[in-house]
């Protein structure tokens, strides 16, 4: 251990004395490298020192070696901190991954997989800015009704994910998607308000396409209001609908709402993550997100919010900040 | 990345707050930590002013709401005053801006009026 580094050391102390040279001060950074590596500590470097010093020059005044011990004792706190830095970082590495493992078993609990229609086209993309993500998309289905919920756990991380699970509960205790989104958004608040901490909670839209009668019906509890593209008139328009934030009180009244979807008409859902975008210039306009949708209106759902999520990131310097969603239902 | 959190008690049951910069995920525990050592006594009142809040994002208002249920609890009354258009769409969105006191700052208002 230190004894195989004191002969290499002496002999880099040795050629150094004699000649302070650039490639000889160089051997010393190449041998503090092996010595972190063998975990020698501080104190233990400066009696190698000391030691080889001994050797080479004995005749030093007695008041150098002296000298050398009172610096031992300084370094033997650092040494210390040495070692609770190295702890710490194999403590990190742990919990780096148990963290993926953690978002690993997140995506496998809360997949949800995108219903196919032969009159609603749907396209989806949701990308986490952490690990984890707090954005939570959920679909119901049966032959004539598709249910969507998209949700925005406000509180990152690990706390976020575990509230996910709540809602993925609360949806798999409903009767399935014929549920009307005001009794949607009801059930998950009581489950969600008995049990979430006092500053954590979710916005969530909830939406119910009708195949029969080629209808969306929606309600929202605080989230980021829909974007619906009129395709005869060629505009935009919010699909507002009053309601608060899940898990703040528990009786809420939730408007709801129905629109009835034409051929080319479709309906943008999203998180904040889309709607707070921030460039170098400033905020995004909504005005811009509604350009760059426009532009691809005719292509298919799943096109589209890619090509949205990448004209964003471009927008952002591919900085992303917050976890983002994006839901296209488009009739055909 | 920067935030000032100012609280003055005025009286005994009166605390005035001033709050600069952005609440965001990074300063929002700030923010938490500032109004958690107010002392919420019965009916008490406190009013924060959000005017030079460029930005604010939903962990800020988990903040608010947190500290609005405590406060609420106590049988207290939170205002927010000085709201920024982009702050006050956020409340009003959020269904919030219909159980708390909010008010929209003057000099917004009236840009509201002419659009």
């Amino acid at each position: 251990m230190p004894q195989e580094f004191k002969k290499q050391y002496k002999e880099i102390l040795e050629k150094y004395i004699l000649r302070q040279t650039e490639h000889n001060l160089y051997e010393g950074q190449n041998i503090s490298r092996q010595l972190i590596q063998k975990n020698i500590s501080p104190e233990e470097v400066i009696s190698i020192h000391k030691a080889s010093l001994e050797e080479i020059m004995s005749d030093l005044p007695e008041e150098v070696w002296h000298s050398f011990d009172l610096l031992i004792e300084v370094m033997v706190r650092y040494g210390l901190a040495l070692k609770e830095h190295q702890t710490l970082i194999q403590k990190q590495q742990n919990i780096k991954m148990e963290m993926e493992l953690a978002a690993n078993v997140q995506q496998t609990l809360l997949k949800t997989k995108v219903p196919n229609l032969v009159d609603l086209d749907i396209g989806m993309i949701s990308v986490p800015a952490k690990e984890m993500n707090g954005d939570y998309t959920h679909f119901l289905h049966d032959s004539t009704h598709v249910g969507i919920a998209v949700a925005d756990v406000i509180g990152k991380g690990i706390p976020a994910a575990l509230c996910m699970s709540m809602i993925k509960y609360g949806m798999d205790s409903l009767d399935g998607a014929e549920t009307n989104p005001v009794i949607v958004l009801d059930v998950i608040n009581r489950i969600v308000e008995k049990s979430v901490s006092d500053s954590m909670f979710i916005s969530m839209f909830y939406g119910k396409y009708d195949t029969s009668k080629s209808e969306f019906t929606y309600a929202s509890a605080g989230h980021e209001p829909p974007l619906f593209y009129c395709s005869e008139s060629s505009s935009f328009s919010e699909l507002q609908a009053k309601g608060l934030l899940l898990g703040v009180i528990p009786n809420v009244k939730y408007e709801q709402h129905s629109i009835a979807l034409k051929k080319g008409d479709f309906v943008v859902m999203m998180t904040d993550g889309v709607t707070e975008c921030r460039s170098k210039e400033g905020f995004i306009e909504q005005q811009t997100i509604m350009d760059i949708i426009e532009n691809v209106k005719d292509q298919c759902a799943q096109e589209m919010v890619e090509y949205v999520f990448h004209k964003l990131e471009e927008l952002q310097d591919f900085e992303q900040r917050d976890d983002f969603t994006l839901v296209i239902f488009k009739k055909v | 990345m920067n935030i000032s959190v100012e609280l003055h008690q005025k009286d005994l049951l009166v605390v005035n707050g001033i709050i600069k910069g952005e609440i965001d995920a990074f300063t929002a525990p700030i923010l938490r930590e500032k109004l958690s050592e107010i002392d919420l006594k019965e009916n008490l009142q406190v009013n924060i002013d959000l005017t030079d809040v460029s930005y604010m994002d939903s962990t800020g208002l988990g903040v608010f709401v947190g500290f609005y249920k405590s406060i609420n609890a106590s049988n207290g009354h939170m205002e927010l005053i000085g709201l920024s258009s982009r702050l006050k769409r956020l409340f009003d969105i959020t269904g919030l801006g219909e159980i708390m006191d909010i008010q929209a700052s003057s000099g917004e208002v009236k840009i509201d009026e002419t659009v």
